[in-house]
């Protein structure tokens, strides 16, 4: 091996369950990639054989559309086969533990599995358990590393880089997994961040459990109740999704006192510096945490969002395949 | 650990190689009308370039140069780790063109099949060339080049580098050597 290659060897991740084990060197390096990946997605041919001869299962125990088919559609363009398996129409409805349909899904030969799962931590556990590399596609209230990585892409396209920008994240942020791999990803990539909500959505537990510790990322997160405050020189807006359970668990007094305390709209949004980018992971209570003419109007990255999750899941994949750990 | 590094050619050696190549590319082609360079990441690309501004001077017509990283091809994707990729940009139509894949240094082959596995994937051109700085031999495939600067005997624990200006900035052709026999026990 040439010297060069071994230097531009940069990504030193086997599995994907959280950004909270990346450096931000593994970042930049699929947000780098990310962009010859966007490449191939606008060519008339869009399929490279990067992934030949690979499998990648996708293990989804929870609905979704996005994140799902864009991770099958970034596996089919690099050539991989793609095994789609849902709780509903496998053996897990006959009772089967996530283990044995793992194990399963191994036997199988399956090189990456993606992994959606209701409780936190069981991408951890098959990782554990299983020779397959595995990447966390959402667990429970933990994490969702690779919404953070396409957020931070959006960002970076939009506004140059990460570092320095302040980026308020605003509402349910308790039990976001987004907002905490957006934490870990956000922190490394040396953003400013300020977390907005009612207190009753703050994971102050969570926060204070990390920031005591001298030099941790966590330790010049922000805390704000009030939106107002909060969104002056702001970069970037990250609306959450307000899970209408909430409510009834009596962390809200109502939606309509949400709304108006902690939705984004015109006179907040103005705050905000110029240009401000608004982003939401979807998918979106209009009217809620966001209203409709800013959800879908000039500052909005939205739609960007979602474009961007096929190529930077294109990059990821690319990044675990090309590691030498293959097989153990 | 030592590594003994040896010149092997110098700028101006360089610049008639690049001058000659030019030549013979538009001698074969019977002009360079229908010439679409497309030059490998990293080394190539400039390559293509000097390439391109020579034919200019010569005949003062300009050959589209297009940038190629062959990232997504290779064969040995889980051998070598993930390597950073560049933008790859082919001009718009390469169909019924002559292509000529510029590269630094041809040696196994195998980058050179991950290229026109690429460039195939943006259209169908009439042809296919190769044009390398340096063949140093060692072929697992059955491809040759077309155009070449300087045929370099090699052994396979040797590396041949060449170093341009544009991202060197030197130009150079050096063949190291890992002195790894010599002393140097611990």
């Amino acid at each position: 091996m040439t010297l060069e290659t071994a230097s531009q060897q940069s990504f030193g991740q086997k599995h994907v369950l959280d950004l909270d084990s990346f450096t931000s060197q593994d970042i930049t390096h699929v947000l780098d990639n990310t962009l010859a990946m966007e490449q191939v997605l606008d060519r008339e041919i869009r399929k490279v054989p990067a992934l030949r001869g690979k499998t990648v299962v996708t293990l989804f125990y929870e609905s979704s559309t996005r994140t799902r088919v864009s991770f099958e559609q970034a596996a089919k363009i690099l050539s991989a086969d793609v095994i789609n398996v849902s709780s509903s129409g496998s053996s897990t409805k006959k009772g089967e533990s996530l283990y044995n349909t793992a194990l399963t899904i191994q036997a199988m030969q399956a090189d990456i599995i993606v992994i959606r799962h209701p409780h936190s931590g069981a991408p951890h556990f098959l990782a554990r358990q299983l020779r397959s590399k595995v990447i966390n596609a959402g667990d429970g209230t933990h994490a969702h590393p690779t919404q953070s990585l396409l957020d931070l892409y959006t960002i970076r396209k939009n506004i140059g880089t990460i570092e320095g920008k302040k980026i308020v994240i605003i509402g349910d942020i308790m039990y976001s997994r987004v907002a905490r791999s957006n934490l870990w990803g956000l922190t490394k990539m040396g953003a400013r961040v300020v977390l907005c909500g009612p207190q009753t959505l703050i994971p102050n537990d969570f926060l204070n459990g990390h920031r005591t510790e001298e030099g941790h990322p966590f330790a010049a997160v922000e805390i704000q109740t009030d939106l107002d405050t909060a969104l002056k020189d702001a970069d970037v807006i990250m609306a959450l999704r307000l899970q209408l359970e909430r409510q009834k668990a009596g962390h809200l007094p109502s939606l309509r006192e949400y709304s108006q305390t902690y939705g984004l709209n015109a006179r907040r949004l103005a705050i905000a510096k110029d240009g401000a980018l608004v982003m939401h992971p979807g998918p979106m209570n209009e009217g809620v945490e966001i209203e409709t003419d800013i959800a879908h109007g000039a500052q909005s990255v939205i739609e960007e969002q979602v474009k961007s999750g096929v190529a930077v899941r294109m990059s990821l994949l690319y990044s675990m395949a090309a590691g030498q750990n293959l097989e153990i | 650990m030592p590594l003994i590094e040896k010149r092997i050619q110098n700028p101006v050696q360089i610049e008639r190689a690049l001058t000659r190549i030019s030549h013979e590319i538009l001698e074969r082609n019977g002009g360079g009308d229908n010439v679409v360079l497309v030059g490998m990441h990293s080394r190539g690309v400039p390559l293509a370039q000097r390439i391109s501004t020579a034919i200019e001077r010569f005949e003062g017509i300009k050959v589209p140069v297009g940038k190629l990283d062959i990232g997504m091809y290779r064969d040995d994707i889980s051998e070598k780790g993930s390597p950073l990729m560049k933008p790859t940009d082919i001009p718009s139509d390469i169909n019924g063109k002559t292509v000529v894949i510029i590269d630094d240094v041809l040696y196994t082959g195998r980058s050179i099949r991950a290229a026109m596995d690429a460039i195939s994937d943006f259209g169908r051109p009439s042809q296919m060339q190769l044009g390398v700085l340096v063949d140093r031999g060692h072929r697992e495939l059955p491809i040759r080049a077309d155009y070449v600067g300087k045929n370099v005997p090699t052994a396979k624990d040797e590396d041949v580098q060449v170093r341009l200006m544009e991202i060197d900035g030197a130009d150079e052709i050096v063949i190291t050597t890992n002195n790894n026999d010599m002393g140097d026990k611990t």
